[in-house]
């Protein structure tokens, strides 16, 4: 019972103080891990793998499997439940006054610089994702030695399978706008295995 | 209760198919919650997400908390935050339980890079939506390339999220102050 207590406060406070997406989540797991003997650090990044490779929010999935490996089922549960209270609680407030004000000036001018702030984030996040998918991880070695780049070296650590699938993926979806997002996953999860992608 | 369990349901859906970060989810919120059922608009939406980078925790939970409140209030909340974790959670255990070498096994690489690319092909819609709602001028283009920029620097998100907030600010109300005085 309290080591389940424990894992509930610890995911509470991983919860409460990793802003910005699941990866924020891993220094806190490593403090946990030299802390309790709930996972190793070897497991932390078998961890890290596996929750970005299944569905689901990677901070979600990284509670899930680290309460499991401490607790069991149950231990999952309630390390997730932990991670998600925090932001449970402090949405519901914030969505409280945001329903009383968003109409005011203040938060409307707020906005205004926000939106195109949103756009901008995404976009830099979907860049990150891009580079990860399409070039070979070794291609910022050859950048290193600036003067040794030719255009032979550099086609080698681009993906063009990836590349055209890409073009197609955003060509159907802009022009088709009735394609259901899950029903292009499937076919992506197909393309990648038919092709062999990895 | 029915609104409920349908709350439950789409957010389950979601949280099923959302491979990689809380943007990824977008291109499907997109499709079932605004253009499907009418739950949010688009500009709540990108509204949502801009507060969930403010506030601590997982962005894809703030979302679900923020949309289950606006439709049925605490109660509304958490059925659609329990129903984003719902598939996550038997999903891990059972790897966790039997398939430890999950993440290494080939094909599963190879099915990951194709969801990828595809996630990727919806996003570039979702973005340039979102530039359309959001880029509306000379000043938020700026404001949106120099978030992008200071990104890629690796800038902290809820910094940028904060500069960006301030200097829409500062900027809307002189623009508001020099079309007062035109009309004058």
């Amino acid at each position: 019972m309290s080591t389940l207590f424990t894992l509930f406060l610890e995911f509470f406070k991983t919860g409460l103080f990793a802003i910005g997406g699941g990866l924020a989540t891993i220094p806190f797991l490593s403090e946990m891990a030299t802390k309790y003997p709930w996972f190793s650090q070897e497991t932390l990044s078998d961890m890290i793998a596996i929750a970005e490779s299944t569905p689901g929010p990677i901070g979600v999935n990284m509670a899930t499997y680290a309460g499991y490996t401490a607790q069991g089922i149950i231990g999952g549960i309630v390390a997730t439940a932990g991670l998600i209270t925090p932001a449970y609680i402090i949405t519901v407030i914030v969505a409280k006054i945001f329903e009383k004000f968003k109409n005011s000036t203040l938060v409307q001018n707020a906005f205004y610089g926000l939106r195109p702030a949103v756009a901008g984030l995404i976009s830099a996040a979907a860049w990150s994702l891009f580079k990860m998918t399409a070039f070979d991880a070794k291609i910022a070695e050859v950048f290193k030695n600036f003067s040794a780049v030719n255009l032979k070296t550099l086609l080698e650590y681009i993906d063009f399978k990836v590349l055209a699938l890409f073009a197609i993926f955003t060509f159907v979806f802009l022009k088709f706008k009735k394609i259901h997002p899950i029903l292009l996953i499937a076919i992506g999860a197909l393309c990648g295995i038919v092709f062999k992608m990895a | 209760m029915k609104e409920l369990l349908n709350l439950f349901y789409v957010f389950a859906r979601i949280g099923a198919f959302t491979f990689g970060g809380g943007y990824a989810m977008l291109p499907i919120i997109q499709k079932e919650l605004v253009e499907k059922r009418g739950y949010a608009t688009e500009d709540e939406i990108i509204d949502y997400y801009a507060i969930g980078q403010l506030t601590p925790g997982v962005i894809a939970v703030n979302v679900s908390t923020f949309i289950g409140y606006k439709k049925k209030g605490l109660i509304g909340a958490i059925f659609s935050t329990t129903g984003l974790v719902f598939f996550p959670i038997i999903i891990i255990t059972l790897i966790a339980a039997v398939l430890t070498s999950f993440a290494d096994n080939y094909y599963v690489q190879c099915a990951l890079t194709g969801i990828r690319a595809a996630v990727l092909g919806m996003v570039v819609k979702t973005i340039i939506q979102m530039a359309k709602k959001g880029a509306i001028d000379i000043f938020t283009w700026i404001i949106m390339i120099v978030s992008f920029i200071l990104m890629l620097l690796g800038a902290q998100a809820v910094f940028v999220v904060i500069g960006a907030a301030l200097f829409g600010l500062v900027i809307k109300n002189i623009k508001d102050k020099c079309k007062k005085e035109e009309q004058q």
